[in-house]
């Protein structure tokens, strides 16, 4: 079948494009076939830790492509907190959360996934922007020693949460032992305000937030564990209660302040891409705005303006655009202010420039009340 | 019982208990409380930085450092233990502090200023003797060549940018933190200063009786114009010198959104064996009651 959409890009577009790569680009209910897919134009991508994500062009160029992905599975313990607080985790490409991958829509998202023989247990991904499988989960189950591709169809432009589904009680537990991760499907055209105009981001963060439940024993000790397995009983018991121990960025309480400080400088426009694959979080930047917030984080969707703070669902991943205007350290938390200082979820800006006086000012310092 | 009850109590102890501690100094040959090794401080001259926050027109300047005499006195060795602490504890004298569970020789931690003036009350009555927390200064003498003070500068160089300053303290103290193990080490793991006081500037830092003041002065001259002192918060003196609360316990919640916090909070007492300074540690002592009492 044939659409209007189709036979008017078709028209526009019948001069640049192969007919093969307009169908695919034409976001086409009519299945592109394998010879179609594989006449596209292939690009691997070496991923890299958050919060940085890899290069990337905001706006596509030339049609959709086949974007390879490989991601190792690696199960290991981690430090979560500045007590030495071990969580036996388990995560995509070594870092919790999962590196973000970026697409742009009508892309191929082309992803071998490994789980080394020396991991325990069987692991897959449900990736949210993918269509079907319980988002891939159902083809990509591996064993240690395996290794799986899938390929799905970036259908739908946004920033969406994958994790790890294994089975039962195995996915919550591999979630909130770090397996999820962000993939951020971006229009051909780029970022839009809510008039249509551009939206370019001088920089891009990508923060994870994880929400931990570490047994203690009857004393209050953190417990430690000689593997998974052995944590397993007694760390499902506190997931249930529902009350989390950590609730930090990108894998431990101040992974990103100090020396690993985000960085920025006064008229920079940074995206800040937030997700949280299992519990609701509210995002805010002390000091700052968001001037445009995907709070859903969807793009077919205008943004919101000036938000004080913003929403992301548990499950979901969220965009906000921000221009600094002013230097000075900044904390981005997790606006339950306890969960931001006592449980961990607080990064740190750093931003260098000029100071506006206009913005503010601090018209007579702290003194001796007056008396008149 | 709410913390102002809490505190009324504590300053109506405080003030009963002077003439206790000076009763009792003729000594009980029964007390079954072991005397703290203590070490002398011979009477020195030290470059103090003065505690608190120092302005001139309106913005911040690093804190003066006064050439400071400090009398000669007597301070604990170590840190005041856990065990003593307990004994204080299981006595029904002071609270139960928020320290991990173990029965090694470590230093208290996990207390608060109130909780250290208790425990000096305490400790005093046990061993017959007169000892309370030292005050800065004589912190700064005990700690020697270990002593910080303000490691991290205050002043701002930059008229109209006060980001200048918030983003240059903000990297020296990131480069400052060191691995964090904030699990109490056995007392004496940190080793002695010169002066043989041990364990001074490790992860536990120490209460003092001293107020934080914040000091307007002149821009060239730097007299004092004004001085609002703060008794509900105390210095403590460690590997940095850092301003809590007097009833914070955790100092890594003490501090604001931003900065590098203690890792442990806990005190060691001096001796006042001969008390010349008796009058002056009673109005400091005053002070902290009017602070914490209204």
């Amino acid at each position: 079948m044939f659409t209007r959409r189709q036979a008017l890009l078709g028209a526009a577009a019948a001069s640049v494009l192969t007919p093969a790569l307009l169908r695919v680009a034409a976001a086409s209910t009519a299945p592109a076939t394998e010879a179609e897919i594989a006449g596209l134009p292939r690009e691997k991508v070496t991923l890299v830790a958050p919060p940085h994500v890899h290069a990337h062009e905001q706006v596509a160029k030339g049609g959709p492509k086949v974007i390879e992905f490989t991601m190792p599975i690696e199960e290991k313990p981690v430090v979560i907190d500045d007590e030495g607080t071990v969580l036996q985790g388990m995560t995509f490409n070594g870092s919790i959360p999962g590196p973000m991958m970026v697409v742009h829509e009508g892309d191929y998202v082309e992803l071998t996934l490994i789980n080394p023989e020396t991991n325990t247990m069987p692991h897959n991904i449900d990736f949210h922007a993918a269509t079907g499988a319980l988002g891939g989960g159902a083809l990509t189950l591996i064993n240690p020693g395996e290794q799986v591709t899938l390929r799905f169809k970036a259908t739908r432009t946004g920033t969406f949460v994958y994790h790890c589904a294994p089975e039962g009680p195995m996915i919550p537990w591999h979630v909130v032992s770090g397996m999820h991760g962000t993939i951020m499907v971006l229009p051909r055209d780029g970022l839009k305000n809510e008039k249509g105009e551009a939206l370019r981001y001088d920089r891009i963060y990508y923060i994870g937030e994880n929400d931990f439940y570490i047994p203690r024993d009857e004393d209050g000790n953190v417990k430690t564990y000689e593997s998974h397995g052995d944590s397993y009983a007694d760390t499902l018991e506190v997931m249930k209660s529902l009350v989390p121990t950590h609730v930090v960025f990108n894998g431990a309480k101040g992974s990103l302040t100090g020396d690993n400080a985000l960085k920025a400088s006064v008229g920079e426009a940074v995206l800040i891409v937030h997700s949280q694959a299992n519990r609701d979080t509210r995002p805010h930047l002390i000091g700052g705005h968001g001037d445009y917030v995907w709070e859903q984080g969807k793009f077919a969707n205008p943004p919101s303006k000036n938000l004080e703070t913003w929403f992301i669902r548990g499950g979901s991943a969220g965009a906000a655009f921000y221009t600094f205007l002013q230097p000075g350290i900044y904390a981005y938390v997790n606006h339950n202010l306890i969960e931001a200082v006592e449980l961990g979820a607080t990064a740190h800006f750093v931003v260098e420039g000029e100071w506006n006086d206009d913005l503010m000012k601090q018209v007579s310092a702290p003194g001796p009340i007056q008396v008149n | 019982m709410s913390i102002k009850l809490f505190e009324i109590a504590y300053g109506a102890a405080a003030l009963m208990s002077v003439p206790v501690v000076l009763a009792s100094l003729a000594g009980d040959p029964h007390s079954a409380m072991p005397m703290a090794e203590t070490v002398m401080i011979p009477a020195r001259t030290i470059d103090f930085p003065l505690p608190g926050e120092f302005l001139a027109a309106n913005r911040a300047m690093a804190a003066p450092v006064e050439a400071t005499r400090v009398a000669s006195f007597r301070i604990m060795k170590r840190q005041v233990s856990l065990s003593d602490y307990r004994r204080c504890v299981a006595a029904g004298a002071c609270k139960a502090p928020d320290a991990p569970a173990t029965t090694d020789d470590v230093p208290v931690t996990g207390i608060n200023g109130l909780d250290a003036d208790v425990y000096a009350r305490w400790y005093s009555q046990e061993t017959g003797e007169s000892w309370r927390l030292p005050t800065a200064q004589e912190a700064a003498a005990a700690g020697a060549e270990r002593f910080a003070g303000e490691s991290f500068s205050a002043v701002s160089e930059a008229p109209g940018n006060p980001a200048v300053r918030w983003i240059r303290r903000y990297r020296e103290e990131a480069a400052a933190k060191r691995p964090s193990d904030p699990r109490p080490k056995l007392r004496g793991s940190y080793g002695p200063n010169s002066l043989g006081v041990e364990d001074f500037g490790g992860n536990v830092w120490e209460w003092t009786l001293t107020c934080y003041n914040r000091v307007t002065v002149t821009t060239e001259t730097h007299e004092v114009l004004s001085v609002v002192e703060n008794c509900g918060v105390r210095v403590l003196e460690g590997r940095h010198r850092a301003y809590m609360s007097g009833f914070v316990r955790d100092g890594r919640s003490g501090g604001c959104a931003v900065g590098t916090p203690p890792e442990n909070l806990g005190m060691r007492l001096v001796h006042e064996d001969h008390n010349p300074a008796v009058a002056a540690v009673r109005r400091t002592l005053a002070k902290l009651r009017t602070a914490f009492t209204t």
